[in-house]
């Protein structure tokens, strides 16, 4: 025995416990590197075993879902009204953000929403109305991951509200998203008096028509080479939509003072565009949702492909457990609160904004981003720590998105279970906060970690399969 | 009264806790205070200490509590917030640098490839599976953890021997690689005796000593103490000889450990006639003979070794380090004379409090050549096991780093409340004829250690007479805390202090030898 890798070479070490071990020895000059160690979840030992044994499966099953996400190829091909394009779209349906939820279960944000969507389609009159109906069960609610489809917060989608129509190029599949409303009173954060569903009409009437002849000239727009500009110009495309919105502006003005004949009508939508920074964040989601849709259903992988809110629950469903969801509580976000709230007025956590961060981009992307660096602690230093402590819970990096700062870095791409579990790392997500009643809107925006629970139960889920799938080869 | 606040999901290790625990605990209006991740052990210790509410049920690991006592209801907003500050402290503390910390082996690999040396503290349920990535990641590995079972540390070894690595651990608080001292050790010279010791304050001692005397360590191999024991079969311990044997800075080998079983001291023995280097061996309480065939020198102190290495390193003949051990003991008598008188009636027995397992094991040795009723919680005869760890009984040498005392406390090498209550609860016994203790500086240790315990003592020299203090100083000049110093004010303070833990405990058993004459 000779430890050739140690005696007589320099000594590095890395220290993994008391802290107290390191500050001796860096005072006598040696380099350490710290872990900042966090406890694995606490999973049942069968389900340890079980993913341990079938480390090597999960890992090329994972290394096939994120080829598949890495070559996905988002392209806006269209806009549309969603009862004629969402798959199993009707007229007595909603859809909404976040794994399913009945209409006792609702936030207040989300149920303000379901109600703003029944008077939008003439089928309550008032508050009161909506109400009884929701509670009817004459009105079938679903969530939007079911239909191909996302939305930010609420996230609720009526059969006559406009969405965009996204192409995977590289796959086939197709994605959906309403147009976003900007800020103030809207739907999403749960506005349901006649200014919000004023805005909804012109958004139908005139804002759609403008658009889809827009991008119809155009024939496509490609996702994911803007979502990469946006990247290099300091967005992360969750809380900052700001270049992003730019790039899609300059691509598709040119077209809407073609296809427009209205001036007035061509200068309204281009300063509704203009005028709104999170414009892009309805195709920043979509295009993160088709990308990742692609790596559904493949055997045996840990690779997280959605993972959601709804006000009430935090839900995810992996590339290995086909359409199961696995939920646990949503949590209020830590934030920074617009003068006059705090996080007593905070609902929990909501939206399917967070397929952002499931794609790589959002919380993960946070060190592109230093201009909302007042989300998570106030220095650039805090964002890229946040970025670069993803590396640790994902399988891999993006091919596309990048990081400046990061040497161009790709982003942490393709969450593992398997990881999120065995460090005790959660997910990091950006994200706006809606006030817990209905009709106020939006409070503030900041930043949390997923909850732990639903990665637990995917963890379980997982291990599962595998142990049916063996009990199935023995019989 | 009793408040609690919980917050989720948030990580400290133990020692920034315990400190936490007990400033908060010294604060105005506070009764008792703790501050632990809710995990199963320290929710049995809550129980314990009349700490627990119910509703820490459904937290877990990731999950800190935090639980005030008071008698003023009014007190307990601000002395949470101060709760809260004091862990943003640490936070912060941990940020200064700005550079990212890593938060598992992969990425620290990642971001140092050079890195050859994970040293690992973790709760020991942990701790295996960590030791196990960092082998598989080809780093060796320090496992300070206890509570590791058994065939973990066998798969541990094994791997590590697979793939030339050493494993030191678990258990394992000492060792000194390269030059750079870890965890529990001391700032040594650098030299060319190289040691393998299944024993950690052995290990401290005899480095400490060699580098007092002017000579040096190439490399200090800790192997933990089960490494020894039949079911390991002393694995790591052959292969550190072997490694010493292969290492060019090394020229003299000590090895130091309890005995081991049989069939361990077999395999030492045949893989010794295959040693070039001269070895001095020390298992303590063992038979002399039992080394003999072996070619190895016997010692039968950790002094003796420490002298004898020294000897060996220096060319000189072993034979003077005997004599001038046996001439020390002549002086001995002035002392002895100069100190009875001072034993008032009545007073008759030793109490020692240890921080280092192996010197408490070395003081009962040499005190049980003429003593045999002396009661321990490492008692090798069971006959003389403590009953009850927390009171003494006639001769008593109690280890104050046994789990029944670390169990949700810090070890006393690094707090000093535990000793210094017992220090005082000894001094009040009539029969207390000897306070015998051990100090142990170096690196670990507290920084501080006499503004811990000169304020007992000078409180026991104040208000007690007829009571003897014996101590040693475990350590070296160059340790962060300044021995020659602590040697002087000890003195200035009363306390007897001899120059190893061995002759502190020669000088005890003359005294009580003279006394019971």
């Amino acid at each position: 025995m000779k430890f050739k890798k140690l005696f007589g070479k320099k000594v590095e070490v890395v220290n993994i416990g008391l802290e107290t071990f390191k500050d001796d020895l860096e005072k006598q000059g040696q380099k350490v590197t710290n872990i900042e160690w966090t406890p694995p979840a606490n999973l049942s030992e069968p389900t340890l075993n079980t993913l341990q044994k079938n480390k090597e499966v999960i890992e090329t099953a994972n290394k096939k879902a994120l080829e598949i996400i890495l070559n996905g190829k988002p392209f806006l091909v269209g806009l549309d009204i969603a009862r004629n394009v969402i798959p199993g779209m009707k007229d007595d349906l909603l859809l909404h953000s976040g794994p399913p939820l009945t209409w006792n279960r609702m936030s207040g944000p989300m149920k303000g929403a379901m109600i703003g969507a029944m008077i939008y389609e003439g089928m309550a009159k008032d508050f009161k109305d909506a109400e009884k109906l929701g509670e009817s069960g004459k009105i079938k609610f679903s969530p939007c991951h079911e239909h191909n489809t996302v939305g930010p917060m609420a996230g609720v989608v009526s059969a006559s509200m406009p969405v965009f129509v996204l192409k995977n190029q590289e796959y086939g599949n197709f994605a959906y998203c309403t147009l976003n409303e900007g800020l103030g009173k809207v739907l999403r954060y749960g506005a349901y008096d006649p200014e919000t569903i004023t805005k909804l009409k012109w958004m139908e009437e005139i804002l759609y028509p403008a658009l889809k002849n827009a991008v119809q000239l155009l024939g496509k727009i490609d996702l994911k080479n803007m979502i990469a500009q946006a990247l290099h110009m300091g967005d992360e495309v969750h809380n900052r939509n700001r270049a992003g919105t730019s790039l899609f502006y300059r691509t598709i003005a040119p077209a809407i003072v073609k296809t427009c004949k209205d001036p007035e009508i061509t200068a309204k939508v281009l300063d509704f565009i203009n005028g709104n920074d999170h414009f892009f964040l309805n195709l920043s989601m979509p295009a993160a949702k088709v990308t990742l849709d692609a790596a559904r259903n493949i055997a045996g992988s840990s690779i997280v492909i959605a993972m959601t809110r709804n006000g009430t629950d935090f839900g995810l469903q992996l590339a290995g457990t086909s359409d199961s969801w696995f939920v646990g509580k949503a949590l209020v976000p830590d934030a920074l609160y617009f003068p006059g709230f705090s996080k007593e007025d905070a609902n929990p956590d909501i939206g399917d904004s967070s397929i952002t961060e499931t794609v790589g981009l959002g919380g993960f992307a946070i060190a592109a981003s230093p201009a909302i660096v007042q989300f998570v602690g106030g220095t650039a230093n805090d964002a890229v720590n946040y970025t670069l402590t993803m590396y640790e819970i994902t399988f891999g990096e993006n091919n596309v998105y990048q990081i400046p700062y990061l040497n161009f870095r790709g982003t942490p791409t393709g969450i593992d279970v398997t990881k999120v579990v065995e460090k005790g790392i959660l997910p990091f997500i950006d994200t706006g906060v809606a006030h817990k009643d209905p009709g106020i809107g939006q409070v503030g925006a900041g930043v949390l970690s997923a909850p732990m629970e639903p990665f637990i139960k995917a963890a379980e889920g997982l291990a599962k399969i595998f142990l049916k799938n063996k009990e199935r080869s023995l019989l | 009264m009793k408040k609690s606040l919980v917050r989720k999901g948030e990580y400290f290790d133990s020692v920034s806790l315990m400190i936490v625990g007990k400033d908060i605990a010294k604060m105005e209006y506070v009764k008792d205070a703790t501050v632990v991740m809710a995990t199963q052990e320290n929710k049995s210790i809550l129980k314990t200490a009349g700490l627990y509410l119910p509703k820490f049920a459904q937290y877990d690991d990731t999950d800190l509590l935090i639980v005030i006592e008071s008698d003023h209801e009014k007190k307990f907003k601000e002395i949470f917030e101060r709760v809260n500050e004091m862990l943003i402290e640490i936070r912060n503390k941990k940020d200064e640098s700005g550079s990212f910390s890593p938060k598992s082996l992969e990425s620290a690999v990642k971001i140092n490839p050079e890195s050859n040396l994970a040293l690992i503290s973790l709760a020991g349920r942990y701790a295996g599976h960590e030791a196990m990535k960092a082998l598989q990641l080809g780093l060796n590995v320090m496992l300070f953890s206890d509570n590791v079972s058994l065939s973990t540390e066998i798969e541990l070894k094994t791997y590590a021997l697979d793939h030339d690595l050493l494993m030191m651990g678990p258990d394992c608080g000492t060792a000194i690689i390269n030059h750079v001292p870890l965890a529990f050790s001391n700032a040594v010279n650098q030299g060319n005796i190289g040691i393998v010791a299944a024993s950690g304050t052995g290990l401290q001692e005899i480095s400490s000593i060699i580098s007092e005397e002017g000579f040096g360590i190439s490399q200090a191999i800790g192997t933990g103490g089960r490494d020894i024991k039949a079911e390991v079969g002393g694995m790591m311990f052959l292969a550190a000889l072997d490694a010493l044997e292969n290492d060019d800075q090394t020229e003299v080998i000590v090895l130091v450990s309890k005995p081991p079983h049989l069939s361990v001291l077999k395999k030492i023995n045949s893989k010794l006639k295959g040693i070039s280097k001269p070895v001095i061996s020390i298992f303590l309480g063992a038979d002399k003979s039992i080394m003999k065939e072996n070619g190895a020198i016997a010692a039968q102190t950790l002094e003796e070794a420490a002298l004898l290495a020294c000897a060996v390193a220096g060319g000189f003949d072993t034979a003077q380090i005997e004599k001038f051990l046996s001439e020390r003991k002549k002086d001995y008598i002035e002392i002895v004379n100069n100190h009875l008188n001072k034993i008032t009636p009545g007073r008759k027995y030793i109490r020692g409090l240890f921080s280092g397992g192996t010197l408490c094991d070395e003081a009962q040795m040499i005190l049980k050549q003429s003593i045999k009723n002396i009661y321990s919680n490492r008692a090798s005869d069971k006959t003389y096991s403590l009953k009850d760890s927390w009171n003494s009984k006639e001769h008593t040498l109690v280890d104050l780093g046994e789990d029944e005392f670390t169990v949700g406390r810090l070890h006393p090498m690094m707090d000093f409340d535990l000793r210094n209550k017992r220090l005082l609860q000894e001094a009040d016994d009539k029969e207390t004829a000897i306070i015998l203790f051990d100090l142990v500086l170096g690196y670990g240790a507290n920084s501080e250690p006499l503004n811990e315990i000169l304020p007992i003592l000078k409180k026991i020299n104040r208000e007690k007479s007829g009571i003897i203090l014996i101590c040693s100083v475990t350590g070296t000049k160059n340790d962060p805390q300044n021995r020659e110093g602590i040697i002087t004010e000890l003195e200035n303070n009363n306390v007897i202090v001899m120059p190893s833990n061995a002759a502190a405990a020669d000088i005890t058993k003359l005294i009580i030898q003279n006394i019971n004459i």
